[in-house]
């Protein structure tokens, strides 16, 4: 074996050791599935998102991760040691709360000294690692205050200070920008990437943000009623995602159910329910064998849709309609487009293109279309 | 949290409820005990009962209390309504600094203080107007409402903390007068906290041995000035009816105040 | 619509008619300012000069407050005997040090009991917590008197501790608690607990359980996470507690009067006994005068963590 290629990232690496693994976790709260049957392989060095709506769990999975709830089912290793009967306290492992849980009869730097404080560290030890760490987050001005004293970004720089100091193997962090004002939490995710590539250590996240799982994280987690419904890199979920609710969940996206028809090669042709022509046949790329007559749904992204006044060729992905609505969002412009059968399909121009191409309005007809490979076939 | 059933927390709350009722619960079933030695068991007898119907002393007593709790309830929840009103909505004002410390000074002043304070005052005050002419009830109550007036004003004043100010200033703005204001919104508002105030004002009145004794003259003897006479004689099984006549009452009063205000809870979810 | 200053200009002038024209919003202070002033505060100053008078026979049994004497000038006698007496005499000094020490020690008992008390009922279910702070409440809407009252059967010689110890054979002759000094701090504690468990509950229910995650998550173990998160943040509730338990304690005269020995010495009983027995008011009203000397502190400590809790 030649070793591993450096372009190959870890969880594509068959001889990696995995950091965090969580095998087959369940945790209900009465007859309700928190967690439900989650197994989960994290990499050292990884930035790892858990993406969902509130109430899907993913806050409770990271609470059994860092020891506050116990699994009814299923083993959580850590460093390939097994944590699941560990409390809090003898885990590896750092968190950084949602509401920031910050102490507030201690300053800053007694806050951030308090889990040194813990182990029999040298006082000048520990002094020296505040204030390193509060340089880190550059609130060294700001050791002797107590945190009523600080702005929301201030405190949740000591958050993140105070879980950090201990060179935790794997830092939790609830919803870390969720307190946080629009523009500051901008600002936040790339000093927490920063930060988090500097220390090399592993983030596991939780967020109901897709966008702030899709700049900050390496690999992702898409969660609903307790189950994981995707794992991949952002772009994996974003441009393959693998069942609808994926597909529904991230970003805008049309969908057309279906049938097979045929398959030819790694095209599959779709016949869509309810309707004639042009619009009923959709070609869609599929590296799956899928036998003719299975249910599917076609997604297509709308920036991946075509829109213009040209007729496309016969035989390529193409729909007919009317444009209704024209949403100007500054960098880029989205129209809604009714077609024959009454649905309204999104395409998306960026304004560049739109200046480039001849002018549509309201009302105006319009011819939409797009490549095979870039609509998903949705089995599930 | 996965901290272990916190169990030596709980037993030690166990022991708390304990060591609280048990001395409770040996009054109540002495109560019923057939001899007059109250330690000794003798079979259950409901005389001390009949017995404690028939005593005048204590009934006139009680009577006596009665009407001076009354007294001193009522007056106690219009002056504590008033100071804790304006403590809370005034900001501040002359004399804020007084009756705040006023207000705090009588919850955790020794009893005797206040006894004695009180009726050096009374005295005083006979020498020089000759109002309050000798003492009984009028004084009793007087220095009931001193000091339990302080209760009904913290009660108030914590009600009205946790009260939206918005209200009364929609009202106000919606063109109703500041007196209008506090009798058609603020006080139906803050009216359990009165409720509880009441009830707190003619608990503390009917359970005063040591104020009333020192402000009291003769011919006034309180309920617990008579319970108290006769509990230094020794223990009696008659006091143990009246107490275990005053546990079912006031346990039958909390009781209903919670189920009230449960059903008022539930009424306002729905 | 109005500008921003306009609507400013209006909210201001609405403020200043809700403070400055309400009719009768002077009542509203002074009538408790003035019942008050007259019935709370004026007799701390009748209680001052009388614990500088002599005491005389007749009624009232004290010297006049002020004399007038023959040129027509006021004249103020000040005697301060009375004072020199309490210092001289070993017995008020003594029981003003022992109720210190008695209060002191009951206090801390009552602490030890009602924190895991406070404690315990924050940790149990929601629907519980009302029903469990109501149990240690209803002990004090009955009589103080007769919750005294209940342990004189139980301690006592021939009383419920004695006959049950007797009857497991643990103690052969009846046990003598009644009337020793041990019965005065258990009467004292009992009394006060509730005072001391609903502060406490107050402020520990107020304080987020993420704090305890977060000091496990960095290491602290429950009990260091006790001491280093939850004692510091419920020190409000254990010194109002304490406040609560102390000052009363320390002048309480029904518990040594009931429960304690002859020798149980003190400074409320003393004042009782000096008024009602011996009928010397100003040495009752000096023993008074020294006694809130000795509570000013606190009553004023008190004070300023009240206001503080009521204006969070």
């Amino acid at each position: 074996m030649a070793g591993p290629r450096p372009e190959l990232e870890a969880w594509q690496d068959p001889t990696a050791a995995p950091l965090v693994e969580i095998n087959g976790v369940t945790k209900t709260f009465g007859s309700h599935y928190a967690v439900d049957d989650v197994s989960l392989t994290i990499f050292p060095g990884e930035f790892f998102s858990l993406l969902g709506a509130s109430g899907c769990g993913k806050s409770t999975l990271l609470r059994v991760l860092a020891g506050f709830e116990r699994p009814d089912k299923g083993r959580v290793l850590i460093g390939g040691e097994d944590v699941t009967d560990l409390p809090p306290y003898r885990r590896p492992v750092n968190m950084m709360f949602q509401s920031y849980a910050l102490f507030p009869h201690l300053t800053v730097a007694d806050n951030v000294a308090f889990g040194l404080r813990q182990e029999r560290i040298p006082r000048g030890e520990i002094r020296q690692r505040v204030e390193d760490m509060l340089k880190l987050v550059r609130l060294n001005e700001f050791a002797r205050r107590k945190p009523d004293q600080l702005s929301g970004g201030q405190r949740q720089r000591v958050a993140l200070a105070r879980s950090l100091v201990k060179h935790p193997k794997l830092l939790l962090l609830d919803e870390p920008l969720g307190a946080l004002d629009r523009k500051l939490r901008e600002h936040t995710q790339f000093e927490l990437v920063n930060i988090q590539e500097r220390l090399g250590i592993t983030f596991i996240m939780v967020t109901h943000d897709q966008e702030e799982a899709m700049t900050m994280s390496t690999r992702m987690a898409v969660m609903n009623e307790g189950r994981i419904r995707q794992i991949g890199t952002p772009s994996e979920i974003y441009e393959f995602p693998s069942n609808r609710f994926v597909a529904g969940f991230i970003g805008a996206v049309n969908q057309f159910e279906g049938r097979v028809v045929e398959q030819q090669d790694d095209l599959l042709l779709v016949h869509v329910d309810d309707s004639e022509g042009d619009a009923a046949e959709l070609r869609v790329r599929s590296s799956q064998a899928v036998a003719p007559g299975t249910p599917v749904v076609v997604a297509v992204r709308p920036e991946k849709v075509r829109i213009g006044t040209t007729e496309p060729p016969a035989g390529d992905n193409r729909l007919h309609g009317r444009i209704e609505e024209i949403a100007y969002l500054g960098d880029v412009s989205i129209y809604h487009v009714r077609v024959p059968d009454g649905s309204l399909i999104e395409a998306q121009l960026t304004n560049r293109a739109r200046r480039a191409a001849a002018p549509l309005t309201w009302g105006d007809e319009a011819w939409l279309g797009w490549n095979s490979e870039d609509a998903v076939a949705l089995l599930e | 949290m996965t901290v272990r059933r916190p169990t030596l927390v709980f037993s030690l709350l166990a022991f708390g409820y304990a060591f609280l009722y048990t001395p409770i619960f040996s009054l109540i079933v002495y109560s019923f005990n057939e001899s007059r030695l109250v330690t000794v068991w003798a079979g259950f007898s409901t005389k001390w009962y009949v017995s404690l119907l028939h005593n005048e002393q204590l009934l006139g007593a009680a009577w006596i209390s009665l009407r001076i709790a009354l007294m001193n309830a009522t007056l106690a929840v219009v002056l504590g309504t008033l100071a804790g009103t304006a403590l809370v909505r005034f900001g501040r004002f002359r004399g804020r600094s007084a009756l705040a410390l006023m207000i705090g000074a009588p919850l955790v002043m020794p009893d005797v203080i206040l006894g004695l304070a009180s009726l050096l005052l009374f005295v005083a005050m006979e020498q020089l107007i000759g109002w309050p002419a000798g003492r009984g009830m009028t004084t009793i109550t007087i220095a009931h409402v001193t000091f339990s007036m302080a209760y009904v004003a913290v009660i108030v004043q914590s009600r009205l903390v946790r009260l939206d100010p918005s209200l009364e200033e929609a009202a106000m703005d919606l063109g109703a007068r500041p007196w209008k204001v506090f009798f058609v919104i603020t006080l139906p508002l803050i009216a359990p906290a009165l409720a509880a105030g009441w009830l707190l004002a003619f608990t503390l009145s009917l359970d005063d041995l040591v104020i009333a004794s020192f402000t009291s003259g003769p011919g006034a003897s309180t309920l617990p000035m008579v319970v108290y006479s006769s509990v230094r004689l020794g223990v009696s099984p008659e006091i143990n009816a009246l107490a275990t006549v005053l546990v079912a009452l006031v346990t039958i009063g909390i009781v209903i105040a919670g189920w009230s205000m449960q059903r008022k809870a539930r009424q306002t979810q729905v | 619509m109005p500008s921003p200053s306009l609507n400013k200009v209006l909210q201001r002038a609405r403020r200043g008619l809700r403070q400055h024209l309400t009719p009768g919003r002077g009542a509203v202070a002074s009538l408790p300012l003035l019942w008050l002033g007259l019935f709370f505060g004026l007799p701390f100053l009748i209680i001052a000069r009388i614990s500088l008078s002599e005491v005389v026979i007749g009624l009232p049994p004290y010297s006049a407050l002020v004399d007038l004497a023959e040129s027509g000038m006021l004249q103020v006698r000040l005697n301060f005997a009375n004072f020199l007496l309490l210092w001289e005499d070993n017995l008020y000094l003594d029981a003003f040090a022992n109720s210190v020490h008695v209060a002191s020690v009951s206090t801390l008992i009552c602490l030890l009991i009602g924190y895991p008390m406070a404690l315990g009922i924050t940790r149990v279910r929601e629907s519980l917590r009302v029903p469990l702070l109501m149990l240690v409440i209803l002990p004090f809407w009955t009589s103080f008197l007769i919750r005294v009252y209940a342990w004189i059967g139980i301690l006592k010689g021939n009383g419920l501790i004695s006959n049950v110890l007797m009857s497991l054979g643990l103690i052969d002759e009846p046990l003598h608690l009644l009337h020793t000094e041990f019965a005065v701090y258990l009467g004292i504690v009992y009394a006060y607990l509730p005072f001391m468990v609903l502060p406490l509950y107050a402020t520990l229910s107020r304080m987020d359980n993420a704090l305890l995650e977060a000091a496990a998550d960095l290491g602290c173990r429950p009990l260091c996470a006790f001491w280093r998160v939850t004692v510091p943040l419920s020190l409000p509730g254990i010194i109002a507690g304490s406040l609560l338990v102390f000052v009363p304690a320390v002048g309480e005269f029904v518990i040594p009067d009931l429960l304690g020995g002859p020798d149980t010495l003190m400074i409320g009983k003393v004042l009782w006994t000096e008024f009602f027995n011996n009928r010397d008011w100003p040495v009752a009203a000096s023993v008074a005068v020294a006694l809130l000397a000795l509570l000013v502190a606190p009553v004023l400590l008190f004070e300023r963590f009240r206001e503080r809790g009521q204006s969070e």
